[in-house]
């Protein structure tokens, strides 16, 4: 047997000397370190892993219309899903998420009808409705101090009994009329449902907006003041107040982009089936934060990544979509959703005490 | 490591000007008396120990100084200048910045975003400009080097550097962005006996070039190796108030752990 003692004689490194005389040195971590450091990495492995197996058990998962479907079907989660990632970087929950989508949606669909207005008219003004709910979460949360959890539960249940309420007031029933002969529906439609023809793929227009919202949550993430401001809120917000971060502005602008985005998705559907049911969105809020926990977010706050919600967002739509075309039982979804969900908070836990240990 | 700090140190400071200077200040929470009647004058280019047990005040007297809660009673002056912060941006735009025990860094986050956190270098002035990330970094690493704090990698998240470290980085962001005033909360509470003695360095280093350093500490012996001048707090109140050269360090040490009221308690106990 060899000995143990001298078989790595110069690879002893230097201890993280503060007081150390001469300087040690300088290395850089390894790729394998900074790539497992990044919070999208178990999403990404899920996602590849998901798709391969797809891939494997039904046939009809390998053609592009296919990929047209699941990723559509991932948009319609992704979008909102980057807000609440952003927000639960940010330290943050918003459980009024999905009930918001379908006040927007409301809002624009009863106005316009009523009043026989623009449809655009309704556009502008559930952005304002929407924008306003966000502000009022994040309000109270930074006014009370109350956890976010509690606070947005109450808007949870707020607006759900708004939207089942005030529709059936003003319409009788619990679902809008069509407002598809509306002056304006078309243009609205084209921006907001519209199919586009990329040659090899037809793709519905929200994947592209999805893409454009991912891309522009990782830009603000990462290369900008807000970014570094979002991180340090969740992250230890007292000592980000201590260096001058305006904290409390920052947690109200993130629940406004949470508001943005599903006043975004709301006018998705509504263009879409040009008609809203009062009673949907209820446990979609859910589903956005599994997603962005699925994509590295932490509960916790102060870390996460707006790709690994879009990772999350496609891990989900490849699901439901793919039990569809393996010809099984639905029924089995949830339970998929929960196993994942449990898997992807494991893997987090990794990550986040392998990244935070000392080298 | 002097010179460096001595570099980036404000240019008017000349030793011995009062910088902050408390009169009769004080601070209740409802009817709950947290502080009362605190006179604390901190110099350039001298070290102010607030000493005092748990509970004793000091965290108060921070909070006042670095603008987290207003001051309820008394004045506080900087630079001659009656005050009264209502948020740590206002106290840090007169060149206050504060140093937290356990506060000082987010963890999660890459050394040099750490660094630059609240003073991030942009390429523009418009909402969502991009940040200048290689600058950041350069400035960052070499700052860093300059004071002898060898990290390996500055991306690496803060969390993964020792106690004294993160609080060495701490200390240097704060006179890298121009403090004349610095104030150390507790900065050795948590470090073994090598990494309590880096950080004292920097102070002794800060307080060589012309800063104002306030050194908020339970621990006498860390006090007495920096300190010019000593108050210690006790229940809200001032029970010593004196000059390096007016004071032992068996006279804070015996006044730390309770003076009187430890003599009283010993004869109460004797066996």
């Amino acid at each position: 047997m060899s000995s143990p003692v001298a078989t790595q004689p110069s690879s002893q490194p230097s201890p993280p000397g503060a007081g150390a005389p001469a300087a040690p040195a300088r290395q850089q971590r390894s790729l394998v370190s900074r790539v497992l450091a990044r919070p999208e990495v178990g999403a990404l492995a899920a996602a590849i892993a998901v798709f391969l197996f797809f891939y494997a058990a039904a046939p009809t998962f390998r053609s592009l219309p296919a990929a047209s479907t699941y990723l559509y079907a991932s948009a319609t989660i992704g979008i909102v899903a980057v807000g609440v990632a952003l927000l639960m970087i940010g330290g943050e929950f918003d459980l009024s998420a999905g009930v918001a989508v379908t006040t927007a949606a409301l809002t624009a669909a009863m106005l316009c009808y009523q009043l026989s207005l623009n449809v655009w008219v309704g556009v502008v003004v559930s952005l304002v409705v929407a924008l306003a709910i966000g502000f009022l979460n994040g309000w109270l949360v930074v006014r009370t101090g109350i956890p976010s959890f509690l606070v947005t539960l109450s808007t949870f249940f707020v607006l759900q009994g708004l939207n089942l309420g005030v529709t059936r007031l003003i319409t009788g029933a619990v679902a809008t009329p069509n407002i598809n002969q509306l002056d304006g529906f078309d243009s609205a439609r084209a921006v907001f449902a519209s199919d586009v023809n990329l040659g090899l793929i037809t793709l519905n227009i929200t994947i592209l907006w999805w893409a454009l919202f991912v891309a522009v949550g990782t830009w603000v993430l990462l290369r900008t003041r807000v970014g570094n401001w979002i991180f340090a809120s969740g992250g230890n917000e007292a000592s980000a107040r201590a260096v001058g971060v305006p904290v409390r502005k920052v947690k109200i602008g993130l629940f406004m982009a949470v508001g943005f985005l599903a006043w975004f998705l709301g006018m998705h559907l509504l263009m879409n089936f040009s008609t809203v049911q009062a009673g949907i969105g209820v446990g979609n809020e859910f589903v956005y934060i599994i997603a962005a926990v699925v994509g590295g977010a932490l509960l916790t706050g102060g870390y996460g990544s707006a790709v690994g919600s879009a990772l999350g967002a496609l891990i989900f739509g490849m699901t439901t979509q793919g039990i569809v075309f393996a010809g099984w039982d639905p029924n089995w979804f949830r339970t998929f959703l929960g196993v994942m969900l449990l898997l992807a908070v494991l893997v987090n836990l990794y990550v986040k005490n392998y990244a935070a240990r000392r080298k | 490591m002097t010179d460096t700090i001595a570099e980036h140190a404000a240019r008017d400071l000349h030793k011995g000007e009062p910088l902050v200077e408390m009169d009769g200040v004080g601070k209740a929470y409802g009817a709950i008396r947290a502080l009362e009647d605190v006179n604390l004058t901190v110099n350039a280019g001298e070290v102010t120990c607030v000493l005092g047990d748990n509970g004793a005040g000091k965290s108060t007297l921070i909070k006042i100084i670095s603008g987290l809660h207003p001051h309820s009673e008394g004045t506080l002056r900087v630079d001659g200048k009656e005050r009264h912060f209502s948020s740590p941006r206002e106290s840090l735009d007169t060149g206050i910045a504060t140093v937290y025990q356990d506060l000082a860094v987010v963890g999660l986050m890459e050394v040099w975003r750490n660094f630059f956190l609240g003073s991030e270098i942009r390429k523009g002035n418009y909402p969502l400009a991009p940040l200048d990330i290689k600058a950041m970094r350069e400035i960052a690493d070499t700052e860093l080097q300059k004071m002898g704090i060898h990290v390996k990698d500055i991306n690496q998240p803060i969390g993964t550097l020792s106690g004294g470290q993160r609080q060495c980085v701490a200390i240097a962001r704060a006179v890298y962005f121009g403090a004349r005033v610095l104030i150390l909360d507790e900065p050795t509470a948590a470090l073994g006996v090598k990494q309590s003695g880096v950080v004292l360095k920097y102070t002794a280093a800060a307080r060589d070039a012309g800063l104002g350093v306030v050194f908020i500490t339970h621990n006498p012996h860390h006090a007495y190796m920096v300190g010019d001048h000593f108050v210690i707090l006790k229940l809200g109140r001032r029970v010593l108030d004196k000059k390096r050269s007016e004071v032992t360090l068996e006279e804070l040490t015996a006044e730390m752990a309770g003076g009187q009221e430890l003599a009283e308690l010993s004869h109460e106990l004797k066996r």
